[in-house]
């Protein structure tokens, strides 16, 4: 089998008291799509946090490219990386937020220029260029001067995702993109998500989406408490689960 | 409802009768109350011992004009300043690191709580301290000698500035919802970038009416540097009146020149305003 882009081991994090994820360990191969369902609180979104270190774990690690993220093996002990160094290991990964956060002094086109020209330095034109295509690709091309305010959240979440791409990044992280949004929207930000999973993007989504789960989803991980507690193929878990406890949650979902 | 509903009876048809206009009675009694009011005081004034001819002479001449200018330039720089530490300070008081925040908190603690004018009296009278000041074996002067009124006053004013300039600075920072900061993150920033591009250019829309507010009390306060012989208008107006007397005009003559230059302040502050309020609709603004 061939090496995993992403590799969690034994990842655990605390908040004061409480366990939100204990011990989880789980593969993404490059161009899979894996969708990670589970109850409120389960620790969905702490996993997927702490594959970029927006959340540090409190032990195991997280590789992803074959580095270690956030921390540095010496001497048998584990060193926190500086800020700058975190930062550029993040680069390999983008995320799309549950609330969008657009920067919302910026229209669109500027929210996606803003990375590529600040943070990785490069030629503002040739950006704005690229960004332009990213934006005619979510269907949002004549929207390029609008402030966030002025477009509608399922517009905004499709800004969200053109921000994220534009800094080529080999890794997608979706926390629950569509929650946010009205019914009636939510089908456009699964339609730029679906393309982008044909593209080969390699994408780990938190979704409550089963329908999209179904279809695009490589494979499925069902977390509870802060474990994995079932993992596999869309079709397996979705639809033939075996644990009571996958059992229990699809049948609360679906009804 | 269909069109051959009925409708009860008893309801008139108001619709073509016109709106008288409303007599506000009590809007007109309150002004003419005031404008008595205001007479009586104007008339108080005129018959006052007030030359008024010399405060239309001295309103202009070239000390007071000097001294306005000085006061402008004063608070100008001395805000400048207050605003660069008020950043700083805020940076490190909302950073982790348990020594940056100790040593904002103290800075918040020191030059807030003492008054002003004993802050300028310390630094103008520095010399008393440090007969001399410099950097050890690269430059050194006599204290008395470079602690000018200027540069006392820009000490004195902007350091106090900087304590309450941070406070309005974290306020700001603190405004800006959290999911801006990771969404920059997430591109790859870090902290001071974030900071700088994504965090203050918001947080100034909220800061913007309270500094406006500092600066205009900015513009006040550098009245206190007389004390330090700091030749702003207020200390031009003084050493006029100890010559000739004329005590209240030339205190009037002062008072016109800050009313003046505030009264321009409040449209800049609108123009500031709009400036940094891109991106949010006009009804939330
Ligand atoms: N910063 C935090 N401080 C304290 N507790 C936290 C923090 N973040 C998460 N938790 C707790 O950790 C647990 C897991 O949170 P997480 O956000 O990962 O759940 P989730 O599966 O994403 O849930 P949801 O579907 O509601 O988004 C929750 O019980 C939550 O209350
Ligand atoms: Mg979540």
């Amino acid at each position: 089998m061939s090496k995993p882009l992403v590799a969690i081991r034994s990842v655990s994090k605390n908040f004061g008291e409480f366990q939100a994820l204990k011990q989880v360990s789980l593969d993404v191969h490059a161009g899979e799509v894996l969708c990670l369902i589970g109850a409120s609180g389960s620790g969905k979104t702490t996993l997927l946090r702490c594959v970029n270190q927006l959340t540090p774990a409190d032990s195991g690690g997280v590789w992803l490219d074959g580095e270690l993220q956030g921390v540095r093996e010496q001497n048998g002990r584990l060193h926190r990386l500086s800020e700058r160094q975190v930062a550029k290991q993040r680069l390999k990964t983008g995320m799309v937020f549950q609330r969008f956060n657009l920067f919302p002094h910026k229209t669109a086109l500027d929210n996606i220029v803003e990375g590529p020209v600040q943070v990785q330095g490069r030629p503002r034109k040739e950006v704005i260029a690229e960004a332009m295509e990213l934006l005619r690709r979510v269907g949002l091309a004549e929207k390029a001067d609008n402030y966030p305010s002025q477009l509608s959240g399922g517009q905004q979440q499709r800004v969200a995702i053109a921000r994220a791409l534009a800094m080529k990044p080999m890794l997608m992280l979706f926390d629950e993109p569509t929650s946010a949004l009205d019914p009636e929207l939510v089908g456009e930000v699964l339609a730029v998500m679906k393309e982008l999973a044909k593209s080969g993007m390699t994408m780990m989504v938190v979704t409550h989406e089963l329908g999209f789960a179904r279809e695009v989803a490589d494979r499925v991980v069902y977390m509870d408490h802060g474990v994995i507690v079932e993992s596999g193929s869309a079709a397996d878990v979705l639809g033939s689960p075996r644990e009571a406890r996958t059992q229990a949650f699809l049948s609360a979902v679906i009804r | 409802m269909s069109a051959s509903e009925r409708l009860a009876e008893g309801f008139p048809d108001l619709s073509r009768l016109p709106v008288a206009a409303q007599l506000h009675w009590r809007r007109w009694l309150t002004a003419a109350l005031i404008l008595v009011v205001l007479a009586a005081i104007g008339r108080a004034f005129a018959n006052g011992q007030i030359e008024w001819s010399y405060v239309g002479r001295f309103l202009t001449v070239p000390v007071i004009l000097k001294g306005i200018s000085n006061t402008m330039i004063m608070a100008v720089l001395a805000m400048a300043l207050g605003i660069f530490l008020g950043v700083v300070i805020a940076v490190m008081r909302l950073s982790s690191n348990p020594v940056l925040k100790t040593v904002a908190a103290g800075y918040t603690w020191l030059f807030r709580g003492t008054p002003l004018i004993l802050q300028l009296l310390l630094w103008f009278n520095i010399a008393l301290v440090f007969p001399t000041i410099g950097i050890p074996g690269i430059w050194s002067g006599r204290a008395v000698d470079i602690m000018t009124p200027f540069l006392s006053a820009l000490l004195g004013l902007g350091i106090n500035q900087g304590a309450y300039t941070s406070e309005v600075m974290r306020a700001g920072i603190l405004s800006v919802d959290a999911g801006q900061y990771e969404a920059a993150q997430a591109i790859g920033m870090g902290r001071l970038q974030a900071l700088r591009r994504i965090i203050f250019p918001q947080a100034m829309r909220v800061v913007t009416p309270p500094l406006s507010n500092e600066f205009i009390g900015m513009v006040k306060a550098t009245s206190l540097a007389s004390v330090i012989q700091y030749p702003e208008v207020l200390h031009s107006a003084e050493n006029i009146y100890y010559a000739n007397s004329r005590v209240i005009e030339l205190l009037i003559v002062a008072g016109l020149w800050y009313l003046l230059v505030v009264s321009i302040l409040t449209p800049l502050q609108m123009l500031l305003e709009r400036r940094f309020s891109r991106g949010t609709l006009p009804s939330v603004r």
